[in-house]
């Protein structure tokens, strides 16, 4: 398992996520995962080994390296990233179990043939009822992630910048001792940069945030005003006719309709109506 | 997430581009990225431990190269290569987004070709020239903007053999000697040649593009 894993997994969470999500995810791959490993794990690469202090003490420079550097800038990166991209996975599993459960109803309708079952999976589904709340709460997650791993790096590293030398009088050494590290320069654009992506990633999960809210009320509205959308009609129509052509029957379903939403409104398989649950 | 992915990312990409944008995508992939990552990388690969300073005192030689190398060269042309292969991707979405609107007009009721929707060619009029032609445009300029990055930063692109540094806590003036400058200072020069190249591909397809919709205007009005 490794970043072109993680990258595999959440790229089928992508097919359910609003436009802001699709591009929050290309920003996280492309400017903060790859960066990280073709730029920056480089540059920390010799961190310890080019760390030297003005001493010959035996064990001055580890404990003055382990008193600076509690965790290294890579493996923290490396941690906000997964727990940052994580929250997506509980998405994955709404998804999953409603797909689930809208092939369940299949069977019990009758219509439990292979078609309609690919159907079901590869139709992408609507952000509305409970997969809204599941949605909005991993946005939620992944925005107290990048803040609290934020707040580390500064706690950590104040300023974010990288001295040049740090002063150190850690017992083994003797007194006061200068140290030295290695690339303080490169590493601080390197952590400038990274901040300013993970700034921009917690701009894109507010604004997806305050889409996903406005959408919503915007839809309970039109629910309110328009209580029979005339959508039923029209799938209606081709469920009770043949279907010209597989390719049809795809395109309709990877559309935002559900197959659930199609048989709802047959007679007699009305499930709880579509509301909003989040106003 | 390596250059493998990027390559798989920006390959969707090659369908909707021009053929000056494909030649322009395999120059990028093979004499640069590929370049980066089979040669230059091993070239740079010891520039820290093989950067020698005439002096026993304890970190001057960590601080003469932080003050001559404040980028190493490889990471600037990993971003270089990851801004100027980024904006493909709004035509990426632009294409995608334009898929979306024909099945959603599809889905109600209006009539399209099934088998053209799938595997058409996209066209580059309307706003999707326009989307085209930004990239082209944030393309170019990052490829200027990184050139002159290095120009500034190393004074010209040769790397000398000798640095002289005074910075605390070396003492005085130290002679501080880089390694392999001779092959470092011929990839430098081999990778802003194909930058050259790359920018004049752009600067091409910009004018291409530009008098194919002139073209066409004419032809509309009469």
């Amino acid at each position: 398992m490794n970043w072109a894993g993680l990258y595999t997994v959440l790229s089928g969470v992508n097919r359910h996520s609003t436009a802001i999500g699709r591009i929050w995810l290309s920003v996280i791959f492309i400017f903060r995962i790859m960066v990280l490993v073709v730029a920056a794990e480089s540059v920390w690469g010799d961190e310890k080994s080019a760390f030297t202090c003005n001493t010959q003490q035996p064990g001055c420079n580890s404990v003055c390296y382990d008193h600076f550097f509690p965790i290294s800038h890579i493996r923290l990166w490396a941690l906000q990233l997964i727990l940052v991209t994580t929250p997506a996975l509980l998405v994955a599993m709404h998804v999953a179990y409603q797909q689930h459960q809208e092939k369940k109803l299949l069977v019990l309708t009758g219509h439990a043939d292979p078609k309609h079952m690919e159907e079901v999976k590869k139709h992408k589904m609507r952000i509305s009822g409970s997969l809204w709340w599941t949605y909005v709460c991993s946005v939620v997650f992944r925005l107290l992630f990048e803040a609290v791993f934020m707040y580390i790096f500064y706690m950590l590293y104040p300023g974010y910048q990288m001295m040049r030398l740090v002063k150190c009088e850690a017992y083994p050494c003797p007194n006061t001792v200068d140290c030295f590290i290695s690339r303080p320069t490169e590493k601080t654009i390197f952590t400038v940069f990274m901040l300013v992506t993970s700034s921009i990633c917690i701009v894109l999960n507010m604004a997806e945030l305050v889409y996903l809210v406005v959408r919503a009320c915007a839809r309970r509205g039109q629910h309110s005003s328009n209580p029979s959308s005339g959508k039923g009609s029209f799938y209606g129509h081709k469920l009770s006719s043949e279907y010209k052509q597989n390719e049809i029957n795809q395109l309709l379903t990877e559309q935002d309709g559900s197959l659930k939403d199609m048989l709802r409104r047959n007679p007699g398989l009305q499930e709880k109506g579509d509301r909003c649950s989040a106003c | 997430m390596d250059w493998g992915t990027l390559q798989a990312v920006l390959g969707g990409v090659n369908k909707h581009s021009t053929s000056i944008g494909k030649i322009w995508l395999t120059v990028l992939f093979i004499f640069r990225i590929m370049i980066l990552v089979v040669a230059a990388e091993r070239v740079w690969g010891d520039e820290q431990q093989d950067f020698v300073c005439n002096t026993l005192q304890p970190g001057c030689r960590n601080v003469c190269y932080d003050h001559f190398f404040p980028i190493s060269h490889i990471r600037l042309w990993a971003l270089q290569l990851i801004f100027v292969s980024t904006p493909a991707l709004l035509v990426a979405m632009h294409v995608a987004y334009t898929r979306h609107e024909k099945k959603r007009r599809f889905r109600n009721g209006e009539k399209i070709d099934i088998d053209e929707l799938k595997n058409e060619k996209v066209h580059i009029r309307g706003p999707l020239w326009w989307t085209y032609t930004s990239s082209i445009f944030f393309r170019i300029v990052f490829e200027a903007v990184f050139m002159y990055v290095f120009y500034y930063m190393y004074d010209g692109y040769q790397m000398p053999r000798l640095v002289k540094c005074n910075a605390w806590p070396c003492p005085n003036t130290v002679d501080c000697f880089v390694s392999r400058p001779t092959e470092k200072t011929t990839f430098t020069i081999f990778m802003l040649a194909v930058s050259g190249i790359c920018m004049m591909l752009n600067l091409a397809e910009l004018c291409y593009l530009v008098i194919k919709i002139c073209m066409k205007e004419p032809r509309k009005t009469t």
